[in-house]
């Protein structure tokens, strides 16, 4: 941890988005990560997405549960809403926010533990009712913030840094957003902002649940050798099925996208993704082809990575619903609390 | 790319962009941490080493620096580096006991110096300790050249440059004064080891159009002019004065005429305001005093009227860019009424008393060839250096040649090469106090520039002695401190060690890393994260990295030298490691029988 804040200086020539603003406005305060964390990398990913998106900070709002990974809100879009929530919680409450407010942008960070262990019924219910966020996992093997003991995603024989070796399967929370119906489902690796950033933009802009599993080391508890989520391991075998280009909607798709390669999917917006297969025989649309590839592949011990399904078509939480388009602070107050002679209507109509 | 060297000592100098860019290698940012840490003794010796006259410079110098000062590209302006310097000046007490001894034993050598400037005085102060004899031979009845007879006291007061002068003077030289050279010839029969000319540019140009001589009284060449003055020869001038020229000796008549009752003082330019050789801050000082500056206005003719002078007429220009190159047109005629007229439009270098047949060439302008490097001319054994070597520059030029004429006078003198200049070189240090801790301020002030405070324009005038800047208060100085980067604690990256968590490229607030695959530098350039487009600034790029192959480049430009990408580095791949360059001298050299060095570091 650095006792200084980042310095307010910038660079003279530092690119400015369409909103007139540098990646610097997009930061937050100063990490107290451990130097090295994957997590930081993500955090500046994050920054970089929403810089390109042209989002102003405030029409975000982030939430969280405990954790290292749970802190890292703190660290970007400083003038963002947010929510740290209980440890593993996070979901219901992004659910209860994203009900009266529909209109901001969520974004859910949590960790392999928060999600995958204490958290894990509760992530499953937000990716069924298809809430409208991306959601990430920042993903080490490990509780990190409780001194790396072995989270439910550490695989089986994975070494703890002090020696003792994991006996447990793992979840895979791509495979079990696959099995839970998600509309969006991806995995990235923090040392790769080439793949990560387009793939936060797209999981922004997804109309429904996006879960984005996101490698990424812990440098203090699991960057050793005998780790399977080190930094080295994961680049040894990393293995990029799809590569996703998010277009934004003025842009017109270049031609070479074209040509049976890869496949442009149209965002509810009016952007789009371009899907460049990495693997040939891949087919992202296809939830059953999806789970059997990331099957094959895991027996060799790949790690898949890139946009793996994508269904833009699945309905989100909101629109299953029926409820208003506008947030609920926006309501006119006869209208958001009609009377009791209004409920009283409707309980007749249970009776 | 090919991986940077960084045991080129050149790499890292130039990082420290101030000391890259002072033709005497003034090591900056360590006396500035001097000054901040109430060193001021320190801080002057050490740039005593390098520069020789701190207090004069500190008010004085045309400071090559502060252009180049990397905060005057992250911010709006550069540190006040030269104003700094004073203070360590001002501050720093006596030191007379710090200055190298001077040997009783001669080393049996004699040196003459033709003039006693700037440069001759360098060339004594790095000779005399190591045992030679200087005699200096100083047409004046005063040693300091310029400095005492053109730079006005309004700038720079005479205690500072008496007490400087003597500093040097007090270690032996055999100073003689009122003795005008007038024949190399016959100063070299006098047995000499090697001669130093260091007589400056003494020859004011002059304007030869109509009426220049019909009232010559009332028509000044600024040089002789403001040494008149210097020496109390001339007390007084007209009511209304033009100067004609634009350049710092403009400057100083116009100002020094406000002080000897000029009320209306106009600085007379032929070209427009953009392309005046003064330095802006000279300029700022006379425009303060209400001193007007006129553009593009070419002189034509004296007006006289019953043998006295009225005034100038000058053609009104007008300029515009032809084929890259800048023309005027006239536009008509102006008439400016005024009582005196001062020329200051240049100097030149002057040699009547340098004998053409002596083996020492001169080019077709009548300036002397002299080698660049050892300040040697076509004679071996003669030497130039300062104003009088290249034609007029500066006093940190001088300073700059003075070193390096003794140099080559050492070794010529134990017959050496000349040629064969000493090396330089960097030593690195860690500044690694702990996980997060640096001997060093490494975080970021956001101050802006310290403006001197200047004596009120009611009281300046009142005597041509006063000084106008009265330098830093202990507030200022505190605060101007912190705004230097600390070029010199350098990012010293160790490719072996990188784990590629790209911790280092997210924090540092100036976006100068990237990882990325190597290519050729024109292509580089166009993919780091921030535009790397000032070419004029090197980057670093390492050896390929470990897990991917890829290269870690850096680009030195807007590097603010916080220290953050190596406090977030998981493996302290990064180091903040200060750079010291030795730069060689003369007492550096253990040339023939030269007593061992005995120069003192700060
Ligand atoms: C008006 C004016 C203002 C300036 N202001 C600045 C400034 O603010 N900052 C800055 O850095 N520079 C300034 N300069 C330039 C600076 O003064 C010179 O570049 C510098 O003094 C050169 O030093 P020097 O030792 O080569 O020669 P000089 O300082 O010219 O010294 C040469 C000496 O040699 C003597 N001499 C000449 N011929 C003979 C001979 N035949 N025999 C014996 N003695 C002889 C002269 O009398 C003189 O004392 C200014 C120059 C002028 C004209
Ligand atoms: C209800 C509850 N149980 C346990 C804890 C202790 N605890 C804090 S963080 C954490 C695990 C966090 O692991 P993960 O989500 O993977 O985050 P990381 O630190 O690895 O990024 C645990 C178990 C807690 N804060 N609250
Ligand atoms: S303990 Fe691990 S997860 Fe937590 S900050 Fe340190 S490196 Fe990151
Ligand atoms: S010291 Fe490091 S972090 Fe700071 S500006 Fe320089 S390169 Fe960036
Ligand atoms: S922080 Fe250190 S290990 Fe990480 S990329 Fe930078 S130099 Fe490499
Ligand atoms: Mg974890």
């Amino acid at each position: 941890m650095s006792f200084m804040q980042k310095p307010r200086v910038i660079h003279s020539k530092l690119p400015k988005n369409e909103l007139g603003l540098t990646t610097r406005d997009y930061e937050g305060s100063m990490s107290t990560l451990c130097a090295g964390c994957g997590h930081d990398s993500i955090t500046a990913a994050l920054i970089q997405a929403f810089w390109e998106l042209n989002i102003e900070p405030y029409k975000v709002a982030k939430m969280s549960g405990i954790g290292c990974s749970s802190k890292t809100p703190a660290y970007f879009l400083e003038e963002a809403h947010g929510i740290n929530a209980v440890h593993g919680r996070m979901p219901s409450i992004a659910t209860g926010a994203n009900a009266a407010d529909r209109n901001l942008y969520y974004l859910g960070v949590s960790g392999d533990g928060d999600s995958l262990s204490i958290g894990f019924g509760q992530f499953a219910h937000a990716l069924r009712r298809n809430i409208n966020m991306l959601y990430i996992i920042e993903n080490n093997g490990v509780y990190g913030l409780t001194k790396g003991q072995f989270s439910a995603s550490a695989d089986v024989g994975s070494k703890a840094k002090k020696g003792e070796v994991n006996q447990q399967p793992p979840i895979d929370p791509v495979i079990a957003a696959l099995t839970l119906g998600g509309s969006f489902v991806a995995r990235s690796f923090s040392g790769d902002k080439g793949q990560l950033v387009p793939l936060i933009k797209a999981g922004i802009m997804h109309n429904g649940f996006a879960l984005l599993d996101v490698l990424s080391p812990c440098v203090t508890f699991n960057d050793h050798e005998d780790s399977t989520k080190s930094y080295a391991h994961t680049r040894q075998f990393y293995h990029p099925a799809v590569h996703a280009d998010f277009v934004p909607q003025k842009k017109p798709i270049r031609a070479a996208y074209e040509n049976g390669e890869a496949m442009p999917v149209e965002l509810h917006d009016g952007s789009t993704v371009v899907l460049r297969k990495v693997s040939k025989d891949y087919n992202p649309t296809n939830r059953a082809h999806a789970y059997s590839y990331l099957h094959e592949h895991q027996k060799r011990g790949e790690i898949v990575t890139g946009l793996l399904y994508i269904d833009e078509d699945q309905r989100e939480m909101h629109d299953i619903s029926n409820t208003v388009s506008e947030a609920l602070r926006d309501l006119p107050y006869a209208e958001l609390c009609p009377g009791s002679a209004a409920l009283e209507e409707i309980q007749n109509l249970y009776r | 790319m090919k991986p940077t060297d960084i045991s080129d000592p050149d790499y890292f100098h130039r990082v420290v962009d101030c000391q890259w860019a002072c033709p005497a290698h003034t090591d900056v940012p360590q006396y500035i941490r001097l000054i901040a840490q109430g060193r001021f003794a320190d801080a002057y010796m050490l740039n005593r080493e390098s520069n020789v006259f701190p207090g004069i410079l500190g008010r004085v110098c045309d400071r090559p620096c502060e252009p180049a000062c990397r905060r005057g590209r992250v911010d709006e302006k550069p540190v006040a580096i030269c104003r700094l310097k004073r203070v360590a000046a001002d501050l720093k007490g006596d030191i007379t006991q710090r200055l190298p001894p001077i040997p009783g034993q001669k080393n049996g050598k004699r040196i003459a110096c033709i003039g006693a400037g700037c440069a001759s005085l360098t060339v004594a102060n790095d000779l005399l300790p190591l045992g030679y004899e200087v005699v200096m031979f100083e047409k004046q009845h005063e040693p300091g050249g310029l400095m005492r007879t053109n730079i006005p006291a309004f700038r720079l007061p005479a205690e500072v440059l008496g007490e400087e002068i003597r500093l040097i003077t007090d270690m032996g030289v055999d100073l003689r004064l009122n003795a005008p050279i007038a024949s190399m010839k016959s100063l070299l029969a006098q047995g000499f080891d090697a001669v130093f000319v260091g007589s400056g540019a003494p020859r004011g140009k002059n304007l030869e159009i109509p009426g220049r001589y019909d009232d010559a009284a009332h028509v000044h060449i600024g040089i002789d002019w403001l040494e008149s003055v210097a020496f109390g020869h001339i007390n007084a001038i007209g009511r209304q004065v033009l100067i004609i020229g634009a350049g710092n000796t403009a400057m100083d008549c116009c100002r020094s005429s406000l002080r000897l009752g000029a009320a209306d003082v106009k600085v007379m330019a032929r070209k427009p305001l953009t392309l005046l050789k003064a330095s802006d801050w000279e300029m700022e000082e006379a425009l303060e005093e209400s001193v007007e500056i006129i553009q593009c206005h070419a002189p034509r003719e004296f007006v006289i009227e019953n043998g006295r002078i009225r005034g100038m007429n000058f053609e009104r220009l007008e300029y515009h860019e032809e084929d890259g190159k800048l023309q005027s047109r006239k536009l008509g005629e102006k008439f400016f009424p005024a009582d005196d007229i001062i020329l200051a439009i240049g100097q030149e270098n002057a040699f009547p008393w340098i004998e053409r047949d002596i083996g020492l060439e001169f080019d077709q302008w009548d300036v002397p060839l002299v080698d660049k490097k050892t300040m040697q001319s076509t004679r071996p054994g003669v030497f130039f250096g300062g104003d009088a070597a290249f034609g007029p520059e500066n006093i940190i030029w001088a300073v700059e040649h003075g070193h390096q004429a003794a140099i080559s006078i050492h070794k010529y003198c134990h017959g050496e090469d000349v040629g064969v200049r000493p090396p330089f070189a960097v030593n690195l240090t860690s500044t690694k106090m702990g996980i997060h801790e640096w001997s060093y301020s490494n975080s970021f002030d956001t101050s802006v520039r310290r403006l001197v405070p200047h004596v009120s324009l009611k009281e300046r005038f009142k005597k041509i002695s006063i000084e106008v800047e009265l330098g830093f208060t202990a507030e200022q100085t505190q605060v101007e401190v912190e705004r230097c980067l600390n070029c010199d604690i350098q990012t010293v990256f160790f490719a072996p060690k990188c784990i590629e968590c790209d911790a280092c490229i997210d924090v540092c607030p100036t976006a100068c890393l990237t990882i990325t695959h190597n290519g050729e530098e024109d292509d580089l350039r166009a993919r780091l994260k921030a535009p790397a487009d000032n070419r004029k600034q090197p980057l670093f790029v390492s050896e390929s990295l470990k897990q991917t192959g890829r290269v870690m480049v850096k680009d030195e430009d807007q590097c603010v030298h916080c220290g953050l990408c190596a406090e977030r580095c998981p493996t302290a791949a990064w180091d903040m490691q200060k750079s010291s360059v030795k730069i060689p001298y003369a007492s550096d050299e253990l040339a023939g029988t030269a007593q061992p060095p005995q120069r003192r570091r700060a």
